[in-house]
Formats: C-alpha cells, structure tokens, sequence
C-alpha cells in the first residue's frame, strides 16, 4: 500500500471519528459514501477541510467532491496530482 | 383531558454512575474524564451504533440514556422527546469558539445546538414526532409536567422521552423518564421531582 493512502486512510479515522476501524479495515477501491465506509454529508464537509489542510487543495465546485471521495483511490490519485504541500 | 399517565421507567447518569430506576446498572469509577466514561458504557451495554463516536459530549449522554430507557422496548415512530437543561451546548460551543482562527470543524459545529440531541435520537429510533429542548435554570418538573402531558392530551404522542440533559465543565447531570400508560408510577410533577432527586448513596 502506498504512503499516500495508508496516510489517507489514517487521516480518515482521525478526523471523522470512526473508532471502531483501523487502516486495514479500509480498502483502496471501497466506497466512502453509502453501503461502504456509511459516510454522511457532514463528513464530506470534513474531507473538504482535510483536503485544504493537509495537502493545500482547495474545492470550490461542490460536485468536485462527488468526483473525488469516491474512494481512497481516487483520493490519493486526485492528491497526488493537485497537491500544493 | 387528563388521562392516567404513568412514569413507566426512568434512567439517571450522573457521578459515573448509571441506574435503570432505582437499580445501578453501571458504574466506572476509574474512568479519568468523560469520554472515557461514556465510550466504556457504550461497549458494556453492547452498544453497536457507530454514529455514536462522531457525537459530542452531550449528544453521548442523551444517546446512552435513551438506549438505557428504551432497550427491548418497541418503540413508537410518534414517541415525542422533551428535553432541558441550564448550559444548553456550551461545551461544544467553547470548542467551536477556540478553533475560530485555526480552522474550524464542520462536524463539531453541528452540534452547536442542544436540540441535535433529538435529531441524533430521531434519527436512530426512527422518530417523526414532536420535539421541543427548553432551557432552564434548573430541572424544571412542572414545566416537563406540563408540555409532556399537553401533547399526551392532545394526541400528538402516545408516549414520551423527557427529562433533563446537563454537561457543564465535564460536570453531567441526567434524568430522563418514559412516560406512558404502562407502570407503577403516576406520571405528577411531585413523582417528577422525586425521582429526579433520588440517590443511592
């Protein structure tokens, strides 16, 4: 698994509070929202912060965020190719 | 109207203690702050509700209470929630406060309202009913008397969650009672009162 993701993932548990997981629980190409990881819309708000905090991306469009926390993959990939820090 | 109301059960969290009536059914005294205290009841009371995590302080409080009240119990979707208390979400709105600046969280802003409690219980239970969150100096009997039975007369619920929810500097103070038709006790703000202020010790 790579740095990113491993990180993602950890960033993840961190910040929105799923204690009941830990990283292994989590697999690069699972849904975060709906039937996989269960995320709320709140927590989309969070990954918006993340985002800006930890890797200096800032979403304006709304529907960015559709297209990127679709799983950690694509996370990381959108990341990777975006980041400022 | 007036009808025969009933206290039909009551749950008390206050001092790492937790009664289910009269009965102790809880206690942690090694627990070093509140949070630990909370999440160690979640797992004793087999608790799987993993929402409970991403809640405050507070919103823990009511969500262990109402588990506590209602378990093994069909609940009604029209059960109505009448809560108070004197700090409303303070706790939480310090936080919100002091990360002004350096970045604010959405998921804690959310519970910058003490009302959050009866979305986070609707939510679980599956509740479409009335709901109202008063603030007060103190545990107000009378008032919880009051609108609880105006909305049992009224036929607005068939049966009630309502008491009192306090967090004030980690200090917490938790009385609620299900009141019904079924029980022992005759829902009266007198019983309210006593109840409230029963002590095992």
């Amino acid at each position: 698994m790579s740095d990113l993701r491993a990180e993602l993932k950890k960033s993840i548990i961190e910040q929105l509070n799923l204690e009941e997981l830990e990283v292994k629980d989590i697999s690069n190409e699972e849904p975060l929202f709906g039937d996989g990881l269960g995320l709320d819309s709140i927590d989309a708000l969070e990954l918006i912060v993340l985002l800006e905090k930890d890797y200096g991306i800032k979403l304006t469009e709304p529907q960015q965020g559709k297209e990127i926390f679709v799983s950690i993959d694509k996370m990381a990939n959108y990341i990777e190719a975006n980041r400022t820090k | 109207m007036n009808r025969d109301y009933r206290i039909t059960n009551f749950v008390k969290i206050k001092n790492h203690k937790i009664y289910k009536g009269r009965e102790q059914i809880f206690s942690e005294e090694r627990s070093e702050d509140l949070n630990s205290f909370l999440k160690n009841a979640y797992s004793s009371f087999n608790m799987s509700y993993p929402k409970f995590y991403k809640m405050d302080s507070l919103c823990k409080l009511g969500t262990i209470a109402t588990e506590v009240l209602l378990k093994g119990r069909k609940i009604h979707p029209e059960t109505a929630l009448v809560f108070s208390n004197s700090a409303s979400s303070l706790e939480t709105d310090k936080i919100h406060q002091n990360s002004m600046g350096k970045g604010v969280s959405p998921s804690v802003f959310v519970y910058t309202l003490p009302n959050i409690i009866s979305g986070e219980i609707s939510i679980k239970y599956g509740l479409q009913s009335e709901n109202a969150f008063f603030i007060s100096k103190t545990f107000d009997s009378g008032l919880i008397h009051n609108y609880t039975e105006i909305l049992l007369d009224l036929n607005k619920a068939g049966e009630v969650v309502c008491g009192w929810i306090e967090l004030k500097n980690d200090r917490y103070d938790v009385f609620l009672c299900l009141i019904s038709n079924e029980g022992e006790i005759s829902f009266s703000k007198e019983n309210l009162e006593e109840l409230y202020l029963f002590k095992d010790e």
